[in-house]
């Protein structure tokens, strides 16, 4: 799964979701960091088991801790980037 | 990263800034073996077969749009002509004889679509549909004569009637006997303007595999069982197109395919795995552009992006270069295109359309001129309701020809708003939007309509 952050950088936001992912038992992967258009924009590569975590749920935990940190959350399969930007 | 940071973020407000999405996951139901000659057995097979094959598609659907993070907007049935199962029980011979009784049976079979599309969780469902661009069966007859009602009872029931073909002609008895159904479909819904026509499509052309509503139906050609997509994306479109404000129109085009190759693999993504998780055969990825109300998601506002207002000389050109490069895009990322391909602009759903309307930079006349280089046709237009069933007949007889000479789909989906006048405003909210009530001409066409029978199918050679 791709993790993507955006929003104001300020302290504490890679710690905040890798503790979140953590505590799911999701192994980041990958992580990269970028200013795109003066925002802050961090992803993440990280695998989950969907067999035994819910992948619902750690959307719902991501975007409360996105919001807490003012910033905005996405989770979604990788698939629908390399299917967007690759043949 | 197995793909770039600068890919994902552009994916990301694509979906956040632009209104991304996959407008429509169809699923397409054969209910052939739902006929019968009795009425209460067809219902209870309509229902047995959609509650049975479409149980788990809308959970389903929600599962892969949270999965992938990229809105799914609607989820939608599509059925066999409806008109086909009913040929058994209305025909010469059939099992009701009183034309009475042949409406309440289009009608009970209309609600039980109806009860069957609500119980799993669509909005509309399409094929409650009569395939006549050659001749009318008995069955037809009757259905048709029933239609109006059918759609004034019923709130997810679409119909769509191909009168047209360019194999066929025009059947132009069929043609005056639409302008007569939407006239009286738009009567019997006057508290909501008119809102049944807006179910109500006629075609020439029809595609098969259109997961489009209210235009969709289930082709003789298909499946059991297909998953449709239709993609979207003006939005997206039309963001690219602002930051090239002072580009050459063959860049333009190059932008224009770029985006809609990326929006069209969303849909085939979505289109491949909808179908595998249901386990029933993928069917197509229909290239589209389809506008909603949201502000910048709209064709209008790519003809101005491009440099155009809606409607100005230019638009033509405009809408025909933005049609082709979608298509052009599209059929990079997917195998399997097919439904009506192109862009849409229904006026209801669109408001920079609806703007160009008010402002009077865009007429009748010339969107019917667009529509001879875009996917649709007259679609979502709303015109004054005292506009008499011959001239609606007439309108749609103009656009059946564009449609049969030059070998597209086209189609009129058009609502004489009861009580309105030229300026006057509707207002459906939700999908179907709204927008000014638009002139159309007051010259007579009765005398033309009167004639009836065929127009023939045109020559296919010589052709300029």
């Amino acid at each position: 799964m791709v993790v993507s952050v955006i929003g104001q950088d300020r302290p504490g936001i890679v710690a905040e979701v890798s503790s979140v992912l953590a505590e799911t038992g999701a192994n980041i992967e990958d992580i990269s960091q970028t200013i795109r258009s003066g925002l802050f924009a961090m992803i993440m590569l990280v695998s989950i088991d969907e067999d035994s975590t819910s992948l619902d749920g750690l959307k719902e935990t991501l975007t409360g801790s996105g919001e807490k940190l003012g910033v905005q959350v996405q989770v979604q399969h990788e698939d629908i980037f390399r299917y967007m930007h690759r043949v | 990263m197995f793909i770039s940071p600068e890919e994902i973020l552009e994916t990301v407000e694509m979906v956040q800034s632009h209104s991304l999405d996959v407008r429509t996951v169809t699923l397409g139901l054969n209910l052939a073996p739902a006929a019968h000659p009795d009425i209460d057995v067809v219902c209870d097979n309509i229902t047995r077969i959609i509650s049975s094959r479409a149980a788990d598609l809308v959970p389903t659907v929600r599962r892969i749009e949270s999965h992938f993070g990229v809105p799914i907007v609607n989820v939608r049935l599509a059925t066999s002509a409806i008109s086909t199962l009913l040929e058994p029980a209305l025909s010469v011979g059939g099992s009701i004889q009183n034309d009475r009784d042949a409406e309440a049976a289009v009608v009970a079979v209309a609600a039980a679509l109806d009860q069957a599309a609500a119980d799993v969780g669509v909005d509309f469902i399409g094929g409650f549909s009569a395939l006549v661009s050659k001749g009318v069966t008995s069955a037809e007859d009757r259905f048709l004569a029933a239609l109006p009602k059918a759609l004034a009872s019923t709130q997810r029931v679409c119909s769509s009637v191909c009168v047209a073909s360019t194999k066929a002609g025009i059947n132009m008895d069929a043609v005056a006997r639409m302008g007569e159904a939407i006239k009286e479909a738009a009567e019997l819904t006057a508290e909501s303007n008119g809102l049944g026509c807006a179910k109500l499509v006629v075609f020439a052309n029809i595609p098969e595999d259109n997961p489009f509503m209210a235009g969709g139906y289930h082709g003789v050609g298909e499946a059991d069982a297909v998953i449709n997509v239709g993609i979207s994306g003006p939005g997206v479109v039309r963001s690219v197109l602002e930051n090239h404000a002072d580009e050459p129109l063959e860049k333009i085009a190059d932008l224009i395919k770029r985006t809609a190759f990326k929006i069209t693999r969303a849909g085939e993504l979505v289109a491949r795995t909808a179908a595998s998780d249901l386990g029933v055969s993928q069917g197509i990825v229909d290239l589209s552009l389809a506008p909603t109300t949201a502000p910048g998601d709209s064709i209008g506002d790519i003809l101005a992006s491009i440099g155009v207002t809606p409607g100005a000389p230019g638009t033509t050109a405009a809408l025909s270069l933005l049609t082709d490069a979608v298509k052009k895009g599209g059929a990079m990322a997917t195998s399997a295109q097919g439904g009506l391909s192109g862009a849409f602009i229904p006026i209801s759903e669109d408001l920079a359309m609806q703007q160009a309307v008010r402002d009077g930079a865009l007429s009748l006349d010339k969107l019917e001129a667009m529509t001879a280089v875009c996917s649709v046709g007259l679609d979502m237009v709303i015109v004054p309701g005292n506009t008499p069933a011959t001239t609606l007949s007439a309108l749609i007889a103009d656009e059946m020809s564009i449609g049969v000479v030059n070998n597209k789909t086209t189609a009129v989906r058009i609502i004489p708003a009861p009580g309105k006048v030229v300026g006057d405003e509707v207002e459906w909210g939700g999908l179907l939007g709204g927008g000014p009530v638009m002139a159309i001409s007051e010259f007579d066409s009765s005398a033309f309509i009167a004639r009836g029978g065929r127009i023939p199918a045109p020559l296919r050679s010589l052709g300029n």
